[in-house]
Formats: C-alpha cells, sequence, structure tokens
C-alpha cells in the first residue's frame, strides 16, 4: 500500500463545514451557559470550556482516522458492529440511568453513550452488507430481512434502554438502502403507514374508517371492470383499518405518558402551556423573538435566563434563533444542507459501493438527527431528545459525529486505491 | 425501477424540502409574527413599583423620631404557581401560617391568574433572605421590597399617627393619584403631612429569569423606567426625650400634658396616656395590634390633649381675674370679704379657701370660689352694658380671644372645639331676659357649660407667658425644601387686655406655687406661675388639673397637665408639670425631688374609685 501524506486528497470543503458547525455550536453553548463568575471561554469548569476540549479531542481522533488504513473499517466492519451490539446490551445489563433512559457507561468522570458509536457500527455492517457481492436487496427478500435485522436490532436494543430518540436515528439508514436499489413501493409503503398512524392518532378512528370506507368504494365504481383493483382496494381497506385500530391500541398501552403527552402536543391535541408543550412553546417564543437578525450575541433573554430547558444541548438551536435571528437559523440550515449535499457529492464519486453506502447512511444519520432536533425547537417534529449534530454540548455526540464524518473522509481520501465495484 | 440518478435526485431532494420547510416556518415566525417577541418580553419584563422613602421625623434637637425599615412583600402570580406547590414546606421558611396562605393564594386567584398580587406582607429582613434562597423552587413567586415604620424612641404614638395601605374609597378620592399597596398616613403628622411625606413612585422594569429570579434592570427604548422620588424630611417641634418623659410620668394614668413654648406656639410634648408603643402600629401584625388597641377600655388610640374636653376648673379663675381687670370692674387692691361660700338668690357655692379679705391675688392665690362669683357677677351687671346679656357677649369675647369654644388649628386631624355657651344658647334654655349673673355662676369657677381641651389650657398659659398673644399651637418646625407652608403659624393672635393686667395675675400665679395651692411643684431655681384645678367631673372622681408657665421672666415653657379622676391638682397635676419644666429647662431632677418623682412615676391612678367630696 501507498503511503502518501493523509492530508493530501481530504475533502477540505467538508473539513470546512464540520469546522464552521463545531465553533457555532462551541459559540452558541458559552452565550447560553455563560456564567458571570468564569468569563473565559476555555474554563474547564464551564460546559464551555469543556466543548472545547471535546473539539480538540475529536480534531485528534480525526487526525488519527486519517492515519488509519481505511481498509481497516471495511475489513473489520462486522467485527466493529458486533462490539456495538455487545456494548448495547452490556449497557442494559451495567449502565447508569440519566434522565430515564440507561444508555450511559460511566468510567471514572468520563461518560459513554455507546449508541453513539452503534450509529457507526449500524453504518458500517449496513455497507458491508449490501456492497457483499451476490447480495441484491431489490431482488431478494432474505437480503432485505438481513438489512432490516442490521438496522433494527441496535435500534430494539436503544429502545430497551428507553432512548426513544436515538433508536428513530436508524431509520435514517434506510436511505442508503433507498439508494441501493431497495424496492421503492415499500419504502412508500412504509411512510404512507407512518401517515395513516399519524391521522389515525388524530382524528376519531370510526371517521378514519369511514373515510377509507368512502375512498375504497370511489375507487371501486372508478375501476369496477377490474377485478384484480377491486380484489386489491378491499384488501387495502381492511388492512389500514385493522392498522388504524391497532395504532390507537398501540398508543395507549405501548406509549410512555410522557411519550404519549409530547405526541399530543405535537399533534395539536392538547394545549397546556405549563406542561408537556411549554419547552416546545418557550423554544418558538425564543427562536421568533429573535426576530430577522437577532437580539445578538449574549443577549438572548429566553434561553439566558432559563425559560428554554437543555439550551446548550437538545435545544442549542433555540440560542441561535434568538441571538442571531433568521440571519443565523439560515447559516446554521444552509450549513447543514451544504453539509448534507457535499456528502451525497462525495458518496456519488466513490468508485467502490461500500464507500458510496457508508456516505450514504453517514448522510442519513445527519439528516434525521437535524430534523428532528430543529423541527422539535419550531415544533414541527415531537420533542424527543437527540443532540444538533456537531454543535449540541456533548463529547459522546461530537466524538460519534466526527469518527462518522471521517472514516467518510478517509474513505474518500482513498477512493482512488480501489477498484469499482 | 428508477434510475440511480432518480434515487440520487429524490435524496436530494428530500434534503434540500426539509429545510426549506424549516426555513419558512422560521421565516414565519421570525420576520412574519411579531407575537412571539411581545410572549418573550412577557416572560422576562416584570414591572416593578418601586416605592419612594417615606420622610423621616426628626424631633426639634434633630433627633430621629421616625425612620424606614426594609420589609419585604411576598408576591404571586397564581398562574405560575406550580400544582404541587408545597404548603407545608412553604409555611415554615416564610413563619406563617399555612392557612393564611392558602387564603392569599385563593385571593390572589380571585384578583387574577396571570397578574401578580401581594401573598404575605411585611415578612422581615431575615425570613427574607431565608426564602431568597429558596425561592428557585417556588415558581412565580417573588418577593417585593417596602417599608415600614420604625421609631428608636417609643413615644409619641398619637400625635405622629401611623401609615396603613390605602382603600378603594381613598384611592378614588385622590383621582387615582394612589394605587392600591401605596402607603398613606392615616392620623397624626403622618396624616396631615402625607403630601410632603409621601413622595412619588417610581416605576422599573426588571429582567427576571423562569424562576422568577431577578437578573437585572430591563433596558430597551419602549419603557421608560422612573426614578422614585422620596418624600421631604420634617423636623417636629417636639422634644421627644421631653415627650417620653412626660409619659414615662403618665404612666398608670389617664391624662394629657400638654407643652407649648410660648414665643413660637411650637408643641414641645404633647402626651396621652394611656399611650402604646408606636411600633406596633407598622409591619406585619399591625392587624391584630390595631384590634387589640380598639378594644382596650383605656382606649389608648383617642388623642386626649386635642379630643379630650373637660370643664377648665380653677384653672379658668386665673381668665376670670384678667377680664375683671381689664373691664375696670376690680382694681389690683379691691378687696371682696369671703364668708367661706358664695351666696346669692338662694344659691350656695362652697369653697375650699377659708372666710376673710381677698383682693384678686389672694383670690387666685387660695383658688377663692366666692371671689370669682362675686367677680363675674360684678362683671354681668355693670352699668355700661344695656344688660347682662350684653355683658356676658363682652366677657366671652375675651374667652374667644384665648381660643377657647374654637379649635386652634395644630397641625394634626380630630382636634376638637371644646365649648364657650353663647347668649343664644342660654336664651333658648331659660328664654331671653330670664337668665341672671346667678343663673350661670358657676362659669366664674370654670364649670358649668364650659369646655376646653388640654390643648387649649396650654395654649392659653402660653398667652398669659406672653403677656397678651398667642401663637398657633403646632406641631411641625420644618419640612424639607418648602417653607411657606407653615407661615399660618407665625400670625399673632393678640388679647386685647393690657400686659399691665397680665402682671398682676401673674404675679398671683407666682405666689400660687411659692407659697399657695401648688407649694409643692416649687422650684429652687426656677420660678413657674401657675393655678391648680380639681376639676368637678358627672362620671367619676374630680380631675387633677394644673396649668403654667415658666419661667417667669421670659418663659421658655407653657404646660397644661390633667390627670383623670386624680382628686387635687396639687397632688399629681402640678408635680408632674413641675417635673416636666425642670426637666425641659434643666435636663435634670433635683435630688431633693427625687422621692417626689418616684412617687409620681410609681402612682397608678387608672382605678380610683369613684369618690366624691
Amino acid at each position: 500500500m501507498r503511503r502518501s501524506n493523509p492530508f493530501k486528497e481530504i475533502d477540505w470543503i467538508t473539513v470546512l463545514i464540520y469546522l464552521m458547525l463545531a465553533v457555532t455550536g462551541w459559540l452558541t453553548i458559552y452565550s447560553a451557559a455563560y456564567s458571570e463568575d468564569y468569563p473565559s471561554i476555555f474554563e474547564y469548569s464551564q460546559s464551555y470550556g469543556k466543548q472545547f476540549i471535546w473539539i480538540v479531542i475529536s480534531l485528534l481522533i480525526a487526525t488519527g482516522i486519517l492515519f488509519i488504513d481505511s481498509k481497516l473499517y471495511i475489513t473489520f466492519s462486522y467485527l466493529i458492529y458486533g462490539i456495538s451490539i455487545g456494548l448495547l446490551i452490556l449497557v442494559l445489563l451495567i449502565g447508569k440511568k440519566v434522565a430515564g433512559s440507561t444508555s450511559w457507561f460511566e468510567l471514572g468522570p468520563i461518560r459513554i453513550q455507546p449508541s453513539e458509536f452503534a450509529k457507526f457500527g449500524a453504518t458500517l455492517a449496513l455497507a458491508k452488507f449490501i456492497s457483499t457481492f451476490n447480495v441484491n436487496i431489490a431482488k431478494s427478500l432474505k437480503d432485505r430481512l438481513i438489512v432490516l435485522a442490521i438496522i433494527f436490532t441496535p435500534t430494539a436494543l436503544i429502545i430497551l434502554q428507553g432512548d426513544t430518540g436515538s433508536a428513530l436515528v436508524f431509520t435514517a439508514l434506510m436511505i442508503a438502502a433507498y439508494r441501493e436499489a431497495w424496492p421503492a413501493y415499500q419504502l412508500a409503503l412504509a411512510l404512507a403507514i407512518a401517515i395513516i398512524s399519524v391521522i389515525a392518532l388524530l382524528v376519531d378512528k370510526f371517521i378514519l374508517i369511514g373515510s377509507l370506507f368512502a375512498l375504497t368504494a370511489i375507487f371501486i365504481y372508478y375501476l369496477r371492470k377490474n377485478k384484480q383493483a377491486i380484489y386489491f382496494a378491499v384488501i387495502g381497506f381492511i388492512v389500514a383499518s385493522a392498522f388504524a385500530f391497532s395504532i390507537d391500541y398501540a398508543f395507549n398501552n405501548v406509549l410512555k405518558p410522557y411519550q404519549r403527552e409530547r405526541v399530543n402536543v405535537l399533534l395539536g391535541k392538547k394545549v397546556d402551556p405549563y406542561g408537556a408543550a411549554y419547552n416546545v412553546n418557550q423554544s418558538k417564543i425564543a427562536i421568533g423573538s429573535g426576530g430577522f437578525s437577532g437580539k445578538g450575541f449574549m443577549n438572548g433573554t429566553q434561553t439566558k435566563f432559563n425559560f428554554v430547558p437543555e439550551q446548550s444541548t437538545d435545544f442549542i438551536f433555540c440560542t441561535i434563533g434568538e441571538e442571531q435571528g433568521f440571519i443565523g437559523s439560515l447559516f446554521v440550515l444552509g450549513l447543514f444542507t451544504a453539509l448534507l449535499l457535499r456528502i451525497v457529492f462525495i458518496a456519488e464519486r466513490q468508485r467502490q459501493q461500500y464507500s458510496r453506502i457508508y456516505a450514504y447512511g453517514v448522510a442519513g444519520i445527519i439528516f434525521i438527527h437535524i430534523t428532528i432536533n430543529i423541527g422539535m425547537t419550531i415544533g414541527l417534529a415531537p420533542v424527543i431528545g437527540i443532540p444538533c449534530p456537531l454543535m449540541s454540548y456533548g463529547g459522546s455526540s461530537m466524538f460519534g459525529f466526527t469518527i462518522l464524518l471521517f472514516i467518510l473522509l478517509k474513505l474518500d481520501a482513498d477512493r482512488k486505491e480501489f477498484l469499482a465495484s | 425501477m428508477e434510475s440511480s440518478q432518480g434515487r440520487q435526485a429524490i435524496i436530494i431532494g428530500i434534503f434540500v424540502l426539509i429545510p426549506v420547510i424549516f426555513l419558512s416556518k422560521l421565516f414565519s415566525i421570525q420576520v412574519i409574527n411579531s407575537d412571539y417577541k411581545k410572549l418573550a418580553k412577557n416572560n422576562v419584563i416584570r414591572e416593578v413599583t418601586v416605592y419612594p422613602s417615606r420622610g423621616l421625623i426628626y424631633d426639634r434637637n434633630g433627633k430621629l423620631m421616625v425612620y424606614n425599615e426594609a420589609a419585604y412583600d411576598i408576591m404571586v402570580t397564581p398562574g405560575k404557581v406550580s400544582k404541587d406547590l408545597d404548603l407545608e414546606a412553604l409555611s415554615n421558611i416564610l413563619e406563617v401560617e399555612k392557612e393564611e396562605i392558602e387564603k392569599g393564594l385563593q385571593k390572589a386567584k380571585r384578583y387574577s391568574r396571570y397578574k401578580p398580587s401581594v401573598l404575605i406582607k411585611q415578612i422581615s429582613a431575615r425570613t427574607y433572605a431565608n426564602f431568597q434562597e429558596h425561592l428557585h423552587k417556588y415558581s412565580g413567586f417573588y418577593v417585593r421590597k417596602r417599608t415600614v415604620r420604625r421609631y428608636p424612641i417609643e413615644a409619641g404614638s398619637n400625635l405622629l399617627g401611623y401609615i396603613g395601605e390605602v382603600n378603594d374609597r381613598q384611592i378614588k378620592a385622590s383621582n387615582k393619584y394612589y394605587q392600591p399597596g401605596d402607603y398613606i398616613g392615616i392620623t397624626g403628622i403622618e396624616n396631615e403631612y402625607e403630601t410632603f411625606l409621601r413622595g412619588k413612585r417610581g416605576k422599573k422594569y426588571l429582567m427576571v429569569d423562569v424562576h422568577g429570579r431577578e437578573q437585572g434592570v430591563f433596558e430597551d427604548d419602549g419603557e421608560e423606567s422612573k426614578i422614585p422620588i422620596g418624600g421631604k424630611n420634617i423636623t417636629s417641634t417636639i422634644d421627644i426625650l421631653l415627650q417620653e418623659y412626660g409619659e414615662t410620668l403618665m404612666q398608670n394614668k389617664k391624662g394629657s400634658i400638654v407643652a407649648i413654648e410660648p414665643s413660637t406656639g411650637e408643641i414641645l410634648a404633647l402626651v396621652s396616656s394611656p399611650s402604646y408603643d408606636p411600633n406596633i402600629l407598622s409591619g406585619r401584625d399591625k392587624g391584630d395590634h390595631y384590634k387589640a388597641l380598639i378594644q382596650d377600655t383605656l382606649i389608648p388610640l383617642y388623642n386626649r390633649p386635642i379630643m379630650a374636653q373637660y370643664s377648665p376648673g380653677s384653672v379658668f379663675k386665673t381668665v376670670m381675674g384678667l377680664i375683671g381687670l381689664e373691664e375696670g370692674v376690680i382694681t389690683q387692691n379691691s378687696i371682696y370679704y369671703s364668708k367661706g361660700a358664695y351666696y346669692t338668690s338662694g344659691l350656695r357655692v362652697g369653697d375650699h379657701a377659708p372666710a376673710g379679705n381677698y383682693n384678686v391675688s389672694r383670690a387666685i392665690q387660695l383658688s377663692s370660689n366666692a371671689y370669682f362669683c362675686y367677680l363675674l357677677d360684678k362683671i354681668l351687671n355693670q352699668k355700661k352694658y344695656e344688660s347682662v346679656e350684653s355683658a356676658f357677649e363682652k366677657w366671652k369675647t375675651y374667652l374667644d380671644q384665648f381660643g377657647m369654644g374654637q379649635k386652634l388649628g395644630i397641625d394634626i386631624p380630630n382636634e376638637v372645639k371644646g365649648l364657650t355657651p353663647t347668649t343664644e344658647y342660654y336664651n333658648k334654655v331659660y328664654g331671653k331676659g330670664a337668665w341672671k349673673a346667678p343663673t350661670i355662676i358657676s362659669l366664674s369657677i370654670g364649670q358649668g357649660e364650659l369646655l376646653t381641651t388640654p390643648l387649649q389650657i396650654a395654649n392659653m398659659m402660653a398667652a398669659f407667658a406672653n403677656r397678651g398673644y398667642f401663637k398657633t399651637p403646632h406641631l411641625v418646625k420644618n419640612i424639607e425644601d418648602n417653607d411657606s407652608i407653615l407661615s399660618q403659624f407665625r400670625q399673632t393672635h393678640s388679647i386685647d387686655i393690657q400686659s399691665k393686667n397680665f402682671d398682676i395675675v401673674i404675679d398671683a400665679m407666682e405666689e400660687v406655687v411659692e407659697r399657695g395651692t401648688a407649694r409643692i411643684a416649687r422650684l429652687d431655681s426656677i420660678k413657674i406661675c401657675g393655678k391648680t384645678g380639681t376639676v368637678e367631673n358627672p362620671h367619676g372622681a374630680d380631675h387633677s388639673v394644673f396649668a403654667c408657665f415658666a419661667p417667669k421672666e421670659n418663659p421658655q415653657i407653657a404646660i397644661a397637665v390633667i390627670v383623670e379622676n386624680a382628686g387635687y391638682g396639687a397632688t399629681w397635676a402640678a408635680p408632674i408639670a413641675s417635673f416636666m419644666i425642670e426637666k425641659y429647662l434643666t435636663n435634670k431632677i433635683t435630688r431633693r425631688r427625687k422621692w417626689l418623682e418616684d412617687r409620681v412615676l410609681n402612682a397608678n391612678l387608672l382605678n380610683v374609685a369613684y369618690e366624691k367630696e
């Protein structure tokens, strides 16, 4: 293997976006968590000082990754995946309970969240499996089931931990599967089910079934000459109705009360400004009050006076919205969109399928984080506690995204050494 | 099946679509909709009324009489209070009964769920400090700084008065100048000088965090803070130490002491007894204390020096003597023989003075009833007046000039007029022309229909001291930055009696103390001129009265002392007056008189049995 300067072939645009997001996040944490007793942004006892250290460590990790041969990840994909699954099981047994979920290991002063590493492990395994010779998810049901197993094993384990938010992230890997020719109608169907679920929760199920019945009737009337279509329509109606009932059941019996509350608030079924919707409401007030150009760095009143909870972690976007206004929101969303599009661009220039799948996996994970995290701050997504990539305070999250991204950059840097698959 | 490019395009589409949706939503809430700005402001901005500090009150020597101490109101916004509020813990921290907090919360809820109202009033600085530490646990609560009045020397409660929160009627009457929660002076100087003492409310906008803790002043062009303007300080005419001493002398006695500086009309002491510690009508337990004071049968809130009316009794004989001399019905040397009582048309007026020859001086000195009955008879039957009625009118003008039967105009509320009967009154009772000197003969010795307040008696003595004039007695000497309001007190009220006549009576009054009925009040170093009185009283034992001024030349103090139901004027009132004079003029009590002071201090005259001679 050629020994070359590992930085030479790096996609510097991605690195630049990465650094801009990390620094923006760090400054925002400083503004949100600023304490007059500790005015220095490098003050280690404060979250902003710690975040600086996490960024520095992340850069060391990133550099380290660039020095490691990318073939290693390919070779050990399953092993890494296996280890991360093992850690997820282990954390269930000996993990520490934080805010209702058992998702942390505590090693002295350091807390590690294995679900962050499972994202990376699952992405590697997914890439490895789909890129294996003879695997064809477009045609083989067995292969598709294996893909689902790779994705939903960690999901199930993380749900068992009680961390629904992180579990949800894994569904984003289906974007990579879609790119690799997973039958579109199946994904469309899954999406339709999701939509019906939401409607089922929103309206009375008998109204829903009535509407479905009416739709089916019209459908049958227009396609009355096509026996097979009628057959499908009737089947579809029965399935949809049964589904609507089961959603209702699941909602009332499977979800935890606080989750039900949040879903209800999100769907607008419940108004309670000092209850579950309080956070979302205060978050919207914070962002909305920022106006076009914001209240200025360190001048946010909503965030500074703790009206918004978790403002340096899950609700960090509030501080951006309040202090930097629409301009700041546009800047941050622009950076994320640029990052996603750049990753797609990188994905598409790969010669080997493994790298492409991995790239789409990374894009999917970042995408779903942004969608849920920023979506919840403006009331467009349920309040699910997942961090804003590269910006939210926290080492595990920072390291996790760094590893995800820089392995991609390393694979990309080495792309010319691979044969097209 | 779509091509790879197709799928790639769809993925890119999704990656772009979501941020675009988000940005449109952000544009809507950040740029188009302005409600969120208001909501954010409502969240953090608290409009706070900054109460001005009420003016301080000093005594004539610059000694502090009234100051302000910080107290704290606990405010609550019911809508922000957590549903599982631990009342028990809150009650412990605030040291307030749980029931009171519950009741307050209900009341606050009825007023408004979103506007703050007062939950607990005027907790101490110590309790406040404790609560402040726990404040983060109690969302919806905050603390408002107020002040309570404090009195370093526990004296003068009735003259100073007290303050309280304005009621709805007062707010309406003030044309909304006052707002709920404002303080207003209710009685005494606090009431009379309210407009100077109160100052002007300020306003500020504070930023608060989610727990309601203050985070500094909000700076914005929209909301203008107003700095409160403190009330004016007032200097009283009172000598607070003399006042305190007077109250001590009067302990366990009912009655009044009024001491006036004759040349200026400045009131040096205005003792109303029994009194109360002014501090108890200020602060948290005011309500309970007020109730107790109202229910007290000794009515400590009754400001006796200006509200109680008594017959002046023998003290009035000094005025009678003056009128007789001025009218020319007697001279200094006219002699009248007393049989030891006064007899006229089937009427006998008894007398403590022995039978014998009396001139006006001796009559005053020995307080002869017979002599003054004779004198009134002579005044009313003068040839120069066409009738007893017109002679009476003339007699009454002298009384009017002394300020009897009318409000003198002291600068605290609730002063009463006293009573000087009029010809109309007698015409109505007896019929026109049907009343003669014997009908109203008891007026001559200060009994009958005559009623005076202790203030009027003291003022009479001030007029004697000045040999013919007085200035309206008043309690305020100086108001910070404002002088004109007090000009009314510089006016001289003259009495149409020549000073040489005053000198004759004053010489007699000196003899009263030197060799007459009030020898007990005699001081070695200071010449006191006075007159005792033992006032008959239909409700019980006689009141002990003494009125005087001192020193004889260049008088510094005029005093009236009334001890209710205490018997002879010489027994209690005269010594008390002499101690006030001694204290005021020499600032000490001579050792020789210590036994007497102890006797006065230890006397309990509250429950003297009904006894009549």
